[in-house]
């Protein structure tokens, strides 16, 4: 008799810390308004429940790591909240600006580009087996043209990937349990949680809300979203994410060059996650490597998912210099080329042929297009909110808004504007305690569901 | 026997231009130990390098590449076709898609679930898509973490092994035994019929269990199976049964783990597309972890693989599974089968040849590895003798761990021609009267 199928949906608390760990195995990421989602499977898992303890058990120990996670994962976190709204009300139109899923259309240069791999998978000529688990030559050298001119990033310093999100964990597994990072506060969660199952952490900190041994820097409107580096305390990793995922802050130019100086004296590694990199308005640098002396200290992460809409296609790239060496002198590209050998086997091929296509000039062009569009929902939000009296940040170089509602509850705001208004959106606690009255809104979704969004802002908050 | 270590490949530094630089040019980050205690490059990129070095000794070499099992037969057109549809839509409002849900797409877990383990009542939630076995052992390493201890068969698939000391898993190298510490070896050989004698086997956490097994091409039995699931739930371990050739068995070999009654309660099943389907580019795999599977605290398993799947991955590429989907329709299975069969009258072409050349020959029935064994000799010379006079590639045993030293592994994939090419010249090389068929008997 299934464990699962015993459990009961019950009422989900708001508040963070009576989280038990969801699992929505079925999790349909549907993107527009809402369909009436048919067979869901929403479990709740408590440990050790009453039929478990007859139950045979391995010997096998639980990952005192794992066991460490407080919650299950944020985005699915979310999907279950909004899932079990729909179940409430079956009815609602509900808008999803949550999860920051793409909605536009891949733009057809780069689909029929995918459409002819697949043919020709079929033909002598056009078949081909395992690829090089660095990504194609063709794409490794279009990526580096395309972002890396003039930056001295040569082609075999980029390696193709299924995504950002992989690319770090297979990082963290590069790095090992024995190195501390450092995260902006708030931040995307994959950092924290990646560095917590590797061991690298300590345990959960309620009072904090920290994992004990990861440095958080806070990054709030008072600092202008840029940690205050001379209170920050060195670790061998610091991640970086900018534009930034949630607060939307783009680094200047003299930011990254502090952050460069701080990593180099202190002989860290930047992870520098570019993902937004291409929704910058300003003149900010859109690569690390735009700052020199930045090969020796820094790794850059980036992704196709937000650019060509390949949320669901899978493609990244992450991007190690040959300047950039562990304390006795060894590359770290060649340990990253070893664990993407070992454990990766390359990003899908037709996902690639579709990657090449985005880097024609009509696909830069097609792209530039729909993060176009993006941007401009983009300024919807961040003029309705504004227009209500918030206080807005966000949503110039980034397709996320990050609004402030002070004194309030993250989850709190999140479950009221979900309750009344059918909007998905991210509680900002979810990206740490320096999120912790923000709330996220992502620009991504047709424009008319924007629209209808905002409209719906005005009537709760005027 | 002590693997041969003469024409062992060293690590080294390949390509990379690195100036020896001062301290200043240094981070200060650590290494990661473990990744030290890593021997070697990985076999098959390895393996390539040596390919390579040979054409350019050789330009004009007719190089024939046995070595990588990588498909060379084109994948079915309705297959492709459904790839090529599912890209296309994703330009339109209807077809397109964003984030699938980390597990999988549901119609395709379905379809997974009844192909493969419709009569064991496996259960669609209970199978996660992947981008390939080699992507979910890693992932399976993160779930399980530093401290359990693993066993695997010896020979075996260097991905298990790799995996296991990259996380922490195990000891150092001992270049004595060829052996990692705290790595349990089960040996495979002729002498135990290439199935573990479980009577001499310590308890490990973790059993890696692959059949039909890469590289011995042997497919366990229904007996011996069921004597693993004993031993294992006897001991309280997990086995993760590696089932990726399970549509090359011609016997009645059990295809999955769960076909053994208490398997659910002690096994976790990976399987992929790659070679069933063509898919060693596209990436496509799956990894069957059943509710039952629970770790000592009683915490099920399946729970903590579902958090890796959500934080460390972010699904298999959406076209990638529609493939899948399209592979597991009657048209699309019927197709594959057809290509597998090819491979499959390759080996047994394969076969045929070592046999008749008087070689002892093993797999090459319900796999689509030949494993031939050469005596008293050390594989990777053998590898690079055929190497350098027949132009044919293949992978040397002691790659796949100590118990595969004296045996080469033989891949099936390839185009008809070229394995009837090879086993001509194979037959030149090995047959009666010529010194190196001599010096080995």
């Amino acid at each position: 008799m299934s464990l699962m199928n015993n459990l009961s949906t019950s009422m989900i608390s708001s508040s963070s810390s009576t989280f038990l760990a969801p699992t929505s195995f079925n999790s349909s990421r549907t993107q527009s308004v809402s369909v009436p989602l048919k067979s869901i499977n929403i479990v709740k898992c408590v440990a050790t429940p009453q039929e478990q303890q007859n139950a045979y058990k391995t010997k096998v120990s639980r990952n005192a790591n794992i066991a460490k996670l407080q919650a299950g994962y944020l985005f699915p976190e979310v999907a279950r909240r909004r899932a079990a709204h729909l179940l409430k009300y079956p009815n609602a139109q509900v808008i999803s600006l949550g999860i920051g899923d793409t909605t536009e259309p891949i733009p057809d240069v780069i689909t029929s580009a995918m459409a002819k791999r697949s043919h020709a998978l079929s033909t002598l000529e056009g078949y081909s087996g395992y690829g090089a688990e660095q990504g194609e030559k063709a794409l490794r050298a279009a990526l580096a043209s395309t972002f890396y001119r003039n930056l001295g990033i040569e082609d075999d310093d980029i390696f193709v990937s299924d995504g950002a999100k992989c690319d770090i964990s297979r990082l963290q597994v590069v790095f090992g349990s024995n190195v501390t990072m450092a995260v902006q506060d708030p931040s995307y969660p994959a950092y924290v949680d990646s560095s917590v199952i590797m061991g690298q952490t300590r345990q959960f900190q309620k009072d904090v809300e920290k994992y004990g041994n990861i440095e958080y820097m806070r990054c709030t409107p008072e600092n202008g979203f840029f940690p205050v580096l001379s209170k920050v305390a060195r670790t061998d990793i610091i991640f970086f994410c900018s534009p930034n995922n949630p607060t939307g802050a783009a680094a200047t130019r003299e930011q990254l060059t502090r952050l460069v100086k701080f990593a180099k004296d202190n002989g860290s590694i930047i992870v520098y996650d570019s993902a937004y990199a291409m929704y910058m308005s300003d003149d900010n640098p859109r690569s690390i490597f735009e700052i020199p002396g930045a090969k020796e200290v820094a790794i850059e992460t980036a992704s196709f998912s937000k650019y060509a809409g390949f949320t669901g296609v899978r493609l990244g790239w992450t991007v190690i210099p040959k300047q950039l060496l562990f304390s006795d002198g060894f590359p770290v590209a060649k340990d990253f080329n070893r664990i993407v050998c070992t454990c990766f086997n390359g990003a899908s091929n037709i996902a690639q042929a579709g990657g090449l296509a985005c880097l024609s000039s009509e696909g830069l062009e097609a792209m530039q297009e729909v993060i176009g569009f993006y941007k401009e929902n983009t300024k919807i939000i961040v003029e309705t909110f504004n227009s209500l009296g918030f206080k807005v940040y966000g949503g110039k170089n980034a397709p996320y808004v990050w609004v402030h509602f002070p004194g309030r509850s993250s989850w709190d705001v999140f479950s009221e504007i979900l309750e009344k208004t059918h909007i998905v959106t991210t509680p900002g606690s979810g990206f740490g305690p320096g999120g912790e009255g923000f709330i996220r809104v992502s620009a991504f979704g047709h424009r008319e569901n924007v629209l209808e969004a905002c409209r719906r802002f005005k009537q709760l908050y005027n | 026997m002590a693997c041969g270590i003469s024409l062992q490949p060293k690590m080294v530094l390949a390509s990379l231009r690195v100036r020896k630089q001062g301290n200043g040019r240094c981070t200060n980050v650590p290494r990661n130990v473990n990744l030290e205690k890593l021997q070697n490059n990985y076999l098959f990129p390895e393996i390539s390098k040596r390919e390579l070095q040979h054409l350019e000794k050789y330009p004009n070499a007719k190089v024939i590449s046995l070595g990588i099992g990588d498909t060379t037969e084109p994948i079915p057109e309705q297959i492709s076709l459904s790839m090529a549809n599912y890209a296309r839509a994703l330009s339109t409002a209807d077809g397109y898609r964003g984030y699938g849900a980390e597990q999988g797409n549901q119609a395709l877990r379905k379809a997974i679930a009844e192909t493969f383990y419709k009569d064991v009542a496996i259960k669609d939630t209970e199978v996660f898509v992947s981008d390939g076995s080699q992507c979910d052992i890693s992932r399976l390493q993160l779930l399980l973490g530093s401290k359990v201890t693993i066993a695997v068969q010896d020979p075996s698939f260097p991905g298990y092994i790799d995996s296991s000391v990259i996380i922490g898993q195990a000891g150092d190298f001992q270049d004595k035994t060829g052996k990692y510490q705290n790595i349990e070896y089960m040996q495979l050989g002729p002498q135990n019929n290439f199935f573990p004698d479980l009577t001499v086997t310590p308890r490990t956490d973790i059993i890696f269990f692959c059949s039909p097994n890469n590289p011995t091409g042997h497919a366990a039995t229904r007996k011996q199976l069921q004597q693993l699931v004993e031993f294992a739930r006897d001991n309280g371990s997990i086995i993760i049964f590696d089932s990726a050739y399970a549509a090359y068995i011609s016997d009645d070999s059990p295809k999955s783990i769960f076909e053994i009654p208490g398997a659910k309660e002690v096994a976790i099943e990976i399987s992929s597309f790659s070679k069933f389907a063509g898919f060693t580019g596209v990436r496509l795999g799956w990894t069957v972890v059943p509710e039952e599977l629970l770790f000592s605290g009683g915490f099920p398993v399946i729970h903590d693989f579902n958090r890796i799947v959500c934080t460390c991955f972010n699904g298999a590429s959406n076209i990638a599974q529609a493939g899948g989907l399209a592979c597991l329709s009657p048209e699309g299975f019927q197709a594959i089968c057809a290509v597998i069969d090819y491979y499959k009258e390759n080996a047994k072409i394969l076969v045929d040849t070592f046999a008749s050349l008087g070689l002892e020959v093993y797999g090459g029935v319900n796999a689509p590895y030949v494993w031939v064994h050469f005596p008293g000799s050390k594989s990777w010379n053998i590898f690079a003798e055929i190497l350098e006079k027949t132009h044919i590639i293949t992978v040397p045993g002691s790659g796949f761990g100590p118990g595969g030293a004296e045996y080469i592994r033989i891949s099936a994939f390839g185009k008809r021609k070229h394995i009837i090419e090879a086993s001509w010249r194979l037959e030149k090389l090995f047959s009666k009267g010529k010194p190196l068929f001599n010096c080995l008997k």
